[in-house]
């Protein structure tokens, strides 16, 4: 079947069956390779997206229930004020070790800040448990993701 | 955004032009002179040693490039490594391009393993003299150039962020001005530079950022799983479930049913469908119906494991280390202590499941992955193919996640033999399931203790005897030598206490068909655990602080002294905790450093343990850079405690029973701790760091748990039912 998927602003065509993954879409199809396979079953979010300001699991999210919506990856979170205000925490604060896990994460925790704009340390550990991090970078993720809320606070503030 | 950003750590082209100078200019080779020290063992536990293994460039544009020999895996060599160079260089680490290095152990490797192998918490202690040294040399040679042409002594002149000026900073020359000047001298010899004293110091010992931060947090890092060849095909695998079963049938046709799905390759233990893109493949690989025989361990279960290890740590071992005479004192003892610890097998469980992308052609073959084992894998590779080393292409990537799983080949060597069937390149992805259930294992341990204590309460006996497969024997055998494995009693030979009688010995148990690994940690995670668990049992059993106990068997050892004091201090050792809360205190000696952690935790009365702070004390000598400690202190210690709370890999049937992350277990960020680190200033050699807190951490926490509940936790993962009141 042809799917018409909006990926970071821009439309792709792609023929393919409808229970495919827009997981594999967007790495094997797209080459757009950001979004990590880490499961294949939602456990462990290295395959996180936005779609329409929702995280969700690209591993389980079939390209056939993506229609119009507006699908932002790891390569363009950081055109939203939250993914910027995120990568640059992530920076200050050097959370990745191996990295692997840490597009999710990014994906997740920009998820987070657009529904929850100054999150709680549980609000934090709700959005977030969900995305595993082998190398245990936890820590700074949480400080980096506070860090975030409070420089986009004081954007707002401007 | 930050200045960061501006740097371009990694050029993926980059492996391509390795050895290509780009514009002309000066290629450094260095070749440093080699000392090998008779084993892995001995030089792991000392001074660094030279290799021939540095290889820097400089570009006439003053572009520095640095070819990685060990590679980045997380644990901050590809920004440990450069501040070695860069130190003597005189660049910032803004100036620098990283490169993976080609497999090459004449060039690279690393000087304790003498292999071009990324393990053993070794790459800064191998690479401490000779990176400096290779900076060094590159900056005298700049230097001399930069002096010559304006015809004055070179050592009135000083080099400064990739600038040579002159003595009184009148004149002025960049790097890459001087390369092609620099290139026409001679190379002095390596050990004739003379290196900056720790003193002088302006990059080494600081918080740097890390190199392979910026690609990381927005998609463009490149991991083996990652590689787009033209023409590539995607594969998906399943290999038989029962270790040491062959494949008996597959329906063929149904799984080219599956549009996008090209081929079916089999071989003996594995079958692969070949297709369009990866989601295809695990379609076609689904309808294949594929039927397995399960071969010779088919009623292998966990409880045969234990059984064997059971029976077969009755029996004398190939000795460790025997002072004094541990059974004679054991028999005069006031009071004695018998007790056996078990440990399970362990999967590694990188968040980058094992894949390798192979083009495989008449004359040669190119590989993509991310293996930690570049030169063996290559080996492997010619031999399985029988093309010659040099036809085989290792292109080597960053890992995510290695803990040791990628140390080994054997998902290469499968890609490999999926590829002899396939024209054209061929990603082949394992599924979780596939990386949890054909993992190559951490070993299941049975180790036996007996200590004696006198009327003071010291311990006058401690004997050990661990009992397990021995990854060393399978992975390196010239160094499985009479019997003893030295990794499989590392931090239980030499803890860091008095004993003046002492018997360490290893019983050898291979388990049916299980293929057995290093894990992050390697042998010191499971011997620290048992010898502070059993320290905490003597404390109490005297009626001692754990602390105090320790600190009475300290005499000699004022580093080990010295972190158990900082951890203590810096964690409130003493002050009340709630009720159901408490500390607990674990020390180790290993990887060249020392380590101390304090662990609270609250035991609620279903037993469920929560770990709410770790404090961390580390004495690893001369630190690199101490934000990279931290790292290492915050994860490594979620690793090991990870696996302390969850960790097990059971078998039945003769497979694996877990399969994914629900079963095996990670920790996840609501459950974990927050963990401070203390770092001792030291001018000793630097040790290693990237497994030390794997270890230390599990003690902290079984102690707490023990000072909370007064239950002691032997077997591993710690059992909550246990702790229910």
């Amino acid at each position: 079947m042809a799917f018409t998927i909006g990926v970071n602003g821009s439309a792709h065509n792609v023929e393919l069956e409808g229970d495919t993954p827009l997981l594999w879409v967007l790495r094997d199809v797209l080459g757009m390779t950001g979004t990590k396979f880490g499961c294949g079953v939602a456990l462990c979010g290295a395959c996180t997206v936005i779609i329409d300001g929702i995280p969700r699991r690209s591993c389980v999210t079939p390209i056939s229930s993506v229609g119009e919506g507006a699908v932002t990856t790891i390569e363009g979170i950081g055109t939203t004020p939250q993914g910027r205000a995120l990568q640059r925490a992530w920076l200050d604060l050097d959370v990745v070790q191996c990295g692997y896990c840490q597009s999710g994460q990014v994906m997740s925790a920009a998820a987070l800040l657009m529904a929850t704009p100054k999150p709680s340390d549980s609000d934090i550990d709700a959005a977030m448990s969900g995305n595993v991090c082998r190398c245990g970078t936890y820590q700074r993720i949480r400080a980096a993701i506070h860090q975030a809320a409070t420089s986009r606070a004081k954007a707002d503030d401007v | 955004m930050s200045e960061s950003e501006s740097v371009l750590p990694l050029d993926r082209r980059g492996f391509l032009k390795v050895g290509a100078a780009i514009g002309g200019g000066l290629v450094l080779n260095l070749a440093l002179p080699v000392a090998l020290k008779s084993t892995w063992a001995a030089a792991a536990a000392g001074s660094s040693n030279f290799a021939p293994n540095a290889f820097i460039r400089i570009d006439r544009t003053g572009a520095v490039t640095l070819v990685m020999p060990m590679v980045e895996m997380g644990q901050g060599v590809y920004t440990a490594l450069p501040m070695l160079v860069a130190e003597e260089l005189e660049v910032d680490l803004d100036q620098i391009r990283l490169e993976h290095a080609p497999p090459n152990d004449a060039l690279y490797a690393n000087a304790i393993l003498h292999v071009q192998t990324t393990g053993l918490s070794s790459s800064v202690r191998a690479f401490w003299t000779p990176l400096r040294q290779a900076g060094a040399t590159a900056r005298t040679l700049l230097v001399s150039a930069a002096a010559k042409r304006w015809g004055v002594d070179p050592t009135k002149c000083q080099a400064r962020r990739g600038v040579v000026y002159d003595a009184a900073a009148a004149r002025r020359l960049r790097y890459g001005e001087l390369v092609d000047a620099a290139s026409a001298l001679p190379v002095p010899a390596p050990d004739s530079v003379l290196l900056k004293q720790p003193k002088d110091f302006t990059l080494i010992g600081t918080p740097a950022k890390r190199l392979d931060s910026p690609d990381k947090v927005n998609g463009k890092a490149q991991f083996g799983i990652d590689v787009k060849v033209p023409g590539m095909k995607f594969a998906a695998i399943a290999i038989s479930p029962a270790f040491g079963g062959k494949l008996r049938s597959v329906n063929e046709a149904a799984a080219l049913a599956v549009r996008g799905a090209h081929q079916v390759v089999r071989i003996d233990n594995a079958v692969a469908v070949v297709a369009d893109h990866t989601w295809v493949a695990k379609k076609g690989l689904e309808a294949a119906e594929v039927r397995w025989d399960d071969g010779p361990n088919a009623t292998v279960g966990s409880g045969d494991i234990l059984r064997q290890l059971e029976e077969l740590s009755r029996q004398p071992g190939a000795v460790a280390r025997n002072q004094g005479d541990a059974q004679k004192a054991l028999a005069a003892a006031a009071q004695r202590f018998d007790v056996v610890y078990q440990l399970p097998f362990l999967a590694h469980a990188a968040m980058e499941p094992m894949n390798c992308t192979v083009h495989l052609r008449k004359d040669r073959c190119d590989l993509w992955m991310g293996t930690q084992a570049p030169t063996l894998t290559q080996a492997l590779v010619a031999e399985l193919t029988g093309l010659p080393k040099d036809a085989i292409k290792i292109h080597n990537h960053l890992l995510g996640g290695g803990f040791g799983r990628r140390l080994e080949a054997d998902g290469t060597l499968l890609a490999v033999r999926i590829a002899q069937h396939v024209e054209g390149p061929v990603k082949v992805i394992w599924s979780r399931e596939e990386d949890i259930q054909h993992d190559m294992y951490r070993p299941a341990y049975y180790d036996r203790l007996s200590a004696g204590l006198d009327e003071s309460g010291k311990p006058v006996a401690w004997i050990h005897r661990v009992a397990g497969s021995s990854v060393l024997a399978r992975y390196a055998p010239p160094l499985f030598r009479n019997g003893l494995d030295f990794d499989a009693v590392e931090a239980a030979a030499e803890p860091p206490y008095d004993f003046p009688n002492i018997h360490v010995d290893y019983v050898r148990v291979e388990p049916p068909g299980i293929p057995t690994a290093f894990w992050r940690g390697v042998g010191v995670v499971k011997n620290v655990f048992i010898v502070e668990s059993l320290i905490d049992d003597l404390a109490a059993a005297v009626k001692q602080d754990p602390v105090t106990y320790r600190r009475s068997l300290l005499g000699h050892n004022p580093r080990a002294l010295g972190v158990l004091n900082l951890a203590t201090e810096k964690a409130g050792w003493g002050q009340p905790l709630p009720p159901r809360h408490a500390r607990g205190v674990s020390l180790q000696s290993a990887f060249g450093g020392y380590m101390s952690q304090v662990a609270e935790v609250e035991v609620a009365r279903d037993g469920t343990v929560r770990v709410s702070r770790i404090v961390c004390a580390v004495d690893c000598g001369i630190v690199v850079n101490p934000d990279t400690i931290a790292a290492q202190v915050e994860g490594g210690s979620l690793f090991g405690l990870t696996a302390a709370l969850y960790g097990a890999i059971t078998l039945k049937g003769g497979r694996v029973e877990q399969s994914n992350f629900h079963d095996y277990r990670p920790m996840r960020m609501n459950e974990a701790p927050t963990v401070e680190t203390h770092i001792v200033k030291s001018m000793e050699a630097p040790g290693g760091f990237g497994e030390a807190p794997c270890a230390c951490v599990t003690p902290a926490v079984t102690n707490a748990i023990f000072a909370a509940t007064g239950k002691r936790i032997r077997t591993l993962p710690i059992d909550t039912g246990q702790l229910k009141s």
